[in-house]
């Protein structure tokens, strides 16, 4: 094969797309200029890289570098020589990574969690519904969520809570303190990046009580984003779940959550 | 990428041939990141987005052009850079880099 043209030998789309059905994280890597222009890498972590990039230390380097972006989650275009040497620039790769979905774990089966999960669907989670009570933790009263467990909360996240990273959030939203505590008290041994819990300023301070008595301390509390939501004045299930996503978009951000008209600065990053 | 391939597989299974476009880079402001992608069938049906509406139309010309095999694969850019000015921009004033390819692979 001349190193100028790409393997089209076909079956790398299909890989990517097997990886993506699966929800598995997958890197593609392109040539999008210089010499094998089109040319394709796909990369897995746990899987022989499939395509060629032209040249095999160019391939070596380059799915080395994959796997990196692809732990970090990022999509970045490299430069390499032809055979991957560094600080040469013949060779343009656009290093795309695929990670899965982030997840969001709610926990209480009311009308809120309903609309909270559809508006999680839009933001692309994964969600899963979680209540001890058979009666309402039903497939059937949650069509929108990806999972419905039957399940105490803290027993859900023994199983879960170690899969849960930055990207993923829990929301509480059973405000029963024999619920709620069991899930905080879970959900703050784990690395998940947003956990809320529901419930009026009362109710929370309440929580607050039972939760340092089972040993949660001030630190940890500062963690729970409780009462949950932005002050956006919502009201209904719909209006709640825009303003506890809302509020999760900002705390992975970072930003205060002002309106854009009384800000300054880039929109974006 | 994912949100897409319901519209690939089944222009490819009509037997129609597909080119896919991705945002590779961006200077300035910019609404969609690398990694956006969108495809065009040989009828000239889409799916996904590479801008918020911005550069759509011509994107789908390139890809278009792509198929017909008036033009090689490769790097488009929309907007403003090296003092050349593009006749499609971004709203925003970004610029955009939007590599198009046929699906061949």
């Amino acid at each position: 094969m001349s190193p100028s043209t790409p393997d089209n030998t076909g079956g790398i789309f299909e890989a990517l797309e097997e990886a993506l059905r699966a929800d598995e994280p997958v890197a593609l890597a392109t040539v999008i200029a210089g010499v094998g222009i089109g040319a394709k890498l796909v990369v897995r972590p746990d899987a022989a890289p499939r395509g060629t990039l032209g040249d095999p230390d160019l391939d070596r380097v380059v799915t080395r570098d994959a796997l990196g972006e692809l732990e970090a989650g990022l999509t970045v275009t490299r430069h390499y020589g032809p055979h991957g040497e560094a600080r040469e620039r013949d060779v343009e790769v656009f290093i795309e990574s695929f990670v899965r979905p982030p997840r969001m774990v709610i926990f209480g089966a009311v009308d809120f969690t309903a609309a909270l999960a559809r508006a999680a669907k839009l933001l692309g989670y994964h969600v899963t519904v979680c209540d001890a009570r058979e009666v309402f933790a039903t497939p059937a009263r949650f069509p929108m969520a990806d999972e419905v467990v039957c399940e105490w909360p803290d027993r859900h996240l023994a199983k879960v809570g170690p899969s849960l990273g930055p990207r993923d959030a829990v929301c509480v939203l059973t405000h029963d303190t024999k619920f709620d505590v069991p899930a905080i008290v879970g959900a703050l041994a784990t690395k998940v990046g947003y956990l809320g819990a529901m419930g009026s300023r009362s109710t929370h301070a309440k929580r607050v009580e039972r939760l340092r008595e089972v040993g949660v301390t001030d630190a940890e509390l500062d963690t729970v984003m409780a009462p949950i939501g932005l002050d956006i004045g919502a009201r209904t299930p719909e209006e709640t779940a825009v303003s506890i996503c809302a509020e999760i978009i900002a705390s992975r951000t970072g930003r205060a959550a002002p309106s854009l008209r009384d800000t300054e600065g880039p929109i974006h990053a | 990428m994912k949100e897409i391939l319901n519209d690939i597989d089944r222009w490819r299974d009509q037997g129609q041939r597909v080119a896919v476009a991705r945002v590779v880079g961006l200077d300035g402001s910019g609404p969609r990141d690398p990694g956006a992608a969108m495809a065009v069938s040989e009828k000239g049906e889409v799916a996904g987005s590479v801008s918020g509406g911005c550069v759509e139309g011509a994107v789908v010309t390139e890809a278009l052009a792509v198929l017909a095999g008036e033009r090689e694969r490769g790097v488009v850019t929309f907007g403003y850079s090296d003092d050349e000015a593009f006749a499609v921009g971004l709203t925003c004033g970004g610029t955009i880099h939007v590599y198009v390819e046929p699906l061949d692979w």
